[in-house]
């Protein structure tokens, strides 16, 4: 089965006999190629009680297959000049690399080597685990990660998936070994799972049937998704301080949960948060916070869809001395945000941009691949970057004005502060 | 004068009147065009008392200028969907806009307003010297930063290269509008600039429009740069951080020759053996981690668990800077062992080199990076800026041939010559208890 559209990005969509998807684009700045590998297995699928499960496999599923050893692995990436970046967010395991056009066919199939029959040898595991155990060490005296991933936790409490650390911690880590890692892969890899986008220097035609070629043995059956509830949105102000005097600044970490990817208001919420702290460096709280206060180097807001209802996250790193001033700045901006929402000016600068910005992230192979798995992911269809600039322009001052209306309110934010700093009121941290 | 290139089509290269060279390459896989100004100022200008003033002019230069009011400088671009940004470093400061290219014009004339008529208003400097201050304690906040600070002052005792570009804090505490304005003043002239164009333009044309933006820009007095030159480290220097954290981290620096030696390709080609290609492109390419898994650093520290990463760089400089190799230790492993297995492995290169099928591995490592890292009309065009005003842009041109050319006895020579016991400078942070016990 193959599809494609017409104007715009229209990449080629292939379904393969045993499920798996193939996106092809063909792009040619360089003489290269982008493979892109998403697999929906992410870190929504850790057991309970053993979070970082989906984490660790990332860093071992690369050393060592059924018919490779990991040395002769990494000799056939680094000859070929080749870091294969895997990486893993709540709900996809992502392995991603670039490489020379004339070595495509060989990479693809090492991929997918590691992919369908990763052997998940002892010592590596157990060489592995030391790196996770230091780097959850490195992030514990990290004010930036200490703030955010307290905010994640009380956003989305009880254990929900998304509130617990991607990296696990260092008890679940300990009880992680071959055979959890294997019963992971067995559980969530499958080829009904999984999305190839390969973007580059080379014929769409001809990427399918490479990917054909290497996947045609693959088998399994392709489960259903973790079934995800969205929190309840936080009904009161919520504040947590975790002092961390070793350190020079601070970092807030202040948000929201708001809805998810699929919902109609989207769009809108995509606009209001450019207004609110992405446009022209920071939109609205940059230019408080920064530029007319001069109290932080940086400070932005996110908004991360998702399957369930994602988080809007502000952050700013500040000195200690101004840690108050800075929180009571960004609940001036939230208040007046959903008090009267944005300009008709600042809707019109913000959809300008998200339009404009268009062929720059659809410029390198990259970028087009990334944007790929995206529209995949959400189900958004082959045409959704010739879609996008008319969805966006749709988009209303009001429609803006009750999204935040909706999501913020400074009555309702969940705040953690950590860094050199102290405060005697906070309640203890959950 | 105008040069063409032949084996680059819609490449051109001139100098307008005011001295402003210019710099077009035609690229015409996207409806997009990338505009970078390149000045020759960077932190190895900067005199004791002065340090980072560099740096803060440079975020002065987004502060509003005669024609393009404070609020308005950031989303003059973002209004075409464009990106904007800019950085300072030991050599240079630059600044660039990417956008679709029907905003060409509007990019030439940000740049002709940033070197010619910048405000520079008192309260905004203010605003800057906190803003930057922040900069700089989050930068302290992470221990791996902290030590490459004082490992690179410790390592340099004369060259200006020894301060960090964001600058000492007591200097940033003390400078004044006027320390900023002036300096501003004495390097933003167009003779000491170079502007270049990459995308889908036609170069005659990019040149015309530039030569309108900026041709009434008077030239200045060009400023004589620094020809200092680091006295021989004549012994090993060491730099050990106490202090509270939960992680170790270990740093060996040597003495590296600069981008225009004969030295520096085989330094590349030995940097890539040691631990896997970084590429060229300092704005890019270290955002990609390097193929470094049979690398020989990688084998000796991260796969026998004493280290949960290593890295090294070696990067393209006017002057020569450093080859630094870094380490995080794991948890229970210790900076004695980690210290150890570095120096047995940078020895073991210095008295036997590398072999044949290494070199290989290094040249096919490097060709690759050097395609990756050309994959953007920005980052095209930031490689023809960056090398332009460091070396000239020949040398961009020349680096697939010149990585190429590089032989086994070259790689031991400089292994030899550069990786000496008695100029190195290696740095330990010690972590003290009390990091990270607030969870």
């Amino acid at each position: 089965m193959s599809g494609a559209v017409a104007s715009g990005l229209a990449p080629s969509r292939t379904v393969l006999s045993n499920g798996l998807v193939v996106l092809a684009k063909q792009a040619t700045i360089t003489p290269a190629v982008t493979i892109n590998l998403a697999v929906r297995a992410g870190s929504v699928g850790d057991p309970d009680g053993v979070p970082g499960t989906a984490y660790f496999l990332s860093r071992v599923i690369d050393r060592g297959t059924a018919g490779r050893s990991a040395d002769e692995i990494a000799d056939a990436l680094d000859r070929r000049g080749i870091s294969l970046a895997i990486h893993v967010t709540r709900h996809l395991l992502t392995m991603a690399c670039t490489c020379l056009a004339e070595d495509f066919e060989a990479v693809l199939a090492l991929v997918g080597e590691m992919v369908m029959a990763p052997a998940f040898p002892a010592r590596e595991v157990d060489t592995r685990r030391g790196e996770i155990v230091t780097a959850i060490r490195q992030d514990e005296d990290n004010p930036a990660v200490v703030a955010m991933e307290g905010l994640m936790g009380l956003l989305y409490p009880d254990g929900h998936p998304y509130g617990r650390p991607g990296k696990g911690t260092l008890d679940a880590v300990a009880r992680i070994g071959p055979a959890e890692l294997a019963a992971f892969h067995r559980a969530w890899f499958a080829p009904g799972r999984t999305s190839l986008a390969v973007v580059g220097d080379v014929a769409p035609a001809r990427a399918a049937e490479v990917a054909a070629r290497v996947f045609a043995d693959w088998r399994g059956e392709a489960r259903a998704d973790v079934p995800l509830v969205s929190p309840a949105p936080a009904a009161t102000r919520r504040r947590v301080v975790v002092p961390m005097m070793n350190k020079a600044q601070a970092d807030i970490a202040y948000g929201y949960t708001t809805i998810a990817r699929t919902d109609p208001a989207y769009d809108a919420y995509w606009v209001m948060n450019n207004v609110l702290g992405q446009y022209a460096l920071g939109g609205r709280l940059g230019e408080s916070i920064r530029e007319k206060q001069g109290m932080a180097y940086y400070v932005f807001s996110a908004f991360d869809p998702n399957a369930v209802a994602g988080p809007l996250v502000i952050r700013a790193g500040v000195n200690p001395a101004n840690v108050e001033r800075a929180v009571a700045s960004i609940d001036r901006e939230v208040e007046a945000m959903a008090a009267a929402g944005a300009t008709p000016k600042e809707v019109a600068d913000s959809t300008r941009f998200l339009i404009g910005s268009l062929p720059r992230t659809l410029e390198t192979a990259g970028g087009i691949a990334t944007f790929l798995q995206m529209a995949e992911y959400f189900g958004l269809g082959l045409d959704y970057d010739v879609r996008l600039p008319d969805r966006l322009r749709a988009v209303t001052v009001e429609q803006v004005h009750e999204a935040a209306r909706r999501s913020l309110g400074a009555d309702r934010a969940t705040v953690v502060i950590a860094g050199p700093y102290q405060d005697p009121l906070s309640e203890p941290r959950a | 004068m105008s040069v063409e290139v032949p084996q680059f089509p819609g490449f051109r290269m001139t100098t307008l009147g005011n001295g402003l060279k210019v710099i077009v390459r035609e690229v015409h896989t996207a409806p997009l065009a990338s505009v970078w100004c390149w000045y020759k100022v960077g932190s190895k200008d900067e005199r004791p008392g002065l340090t980072g003033v560099s740096h803060w002019v440079e975020h002065m230069n987004f502060r509003g200028t005669t024609n393009i009011p404070r609020d308005q400088v950031k989303g003059i671009i973002e209004q075409f969907g464009g990106s904007w940004n800019g950085y300072t470093w030991i050599d240079q400061t630059t600044y660039l806009e990417t956008a679709t290219r029907d905003a060409l014009d509007r990019m030439l004339f940000i740049e002709a307003e940033r070197m010619g008529s910048c405000l520079y208003d008192p309260g905004d400097c203010e605003a800057e010297r906190t803003i930057i201050i922040s900069e700089l304690q989050g930068g302290e906040n992470d221990p791996d930063q902290l030590l490459d600070q004082e490992v690179t002052a410790t390592a340099f005792k004369a060259h200006p290269y020894r301060h960090p570009t964001i600058g000492w804090l007591t200097d940033l505490q003390s400078m004044s509008r006027d320390d900023l304005y002036g300096y501003y003043r004495r390097y933003y002239v167009p003779n000491n600039a170079t502007l270049v164009i990459v995308g889908d333009v036609d170069a005659g044309e990019a040149v015309r429009r530039a030569d309108q933006a900026f041709g009434a820009i008077p030239p200045g007095d060009l400023p004589a740069r620094p020809r200092l030159v680091e006295p021989e480290q004549l012994g090993e220097r060491r730099v050990t951080i106490r202090k509270e954290g939960t992680t170790a981290y270990f740093k060996a620096a040597f003495h590296a020759p600069a981008v225009t030696d004969a030295d520096f390709f085989p330094m590349l080609v030995l940097d890539a053996v040691l631990s896997g290609a970084k590429g060229m492109n300092i704005w890019s390419s270290f955002r990609t981690p390097p193929p470094q898994r049979s690398a020989r650093l990688y084998r000796a520290l991260v796969e026998r668990g004493l280290a949960s990463a290593v890295n090294a760089a070696l990067l393209p400089t006017e002057h020569p800077f450093l080859y630094v190799v870094s380490a995080t230790v794991n948890e229970g492993a210790s900076l004695d062992a980690v210290e150890a297995a570095t120096l047995a492995e940078l020895d073991a290169v210095r008295a036997r080199g590398i072999d044949a099928d290494e070199l290989a591995k290094a040249k096919s490592q490097l060709r690759a990076r050097l395609v990756f890292e050309n994959d953007s009309v920005t980052n095209i065009a930031h490689q023809i800026g960056y090398f332009e005003t460091i070396a000239g842009v020949d040398l961009y041109h020349e680096l697939p041939a010149r990585v190429a050319a590089v032989t086994a006895d070259e790689v031991a020579d400089v292994a030899a010559r550069y990786l000496q016991p008695s100029t190195r400078t290696l740095g330990w942070f010690e972590p003290l208890a009390g990091g990270g016990d607030a969870r």
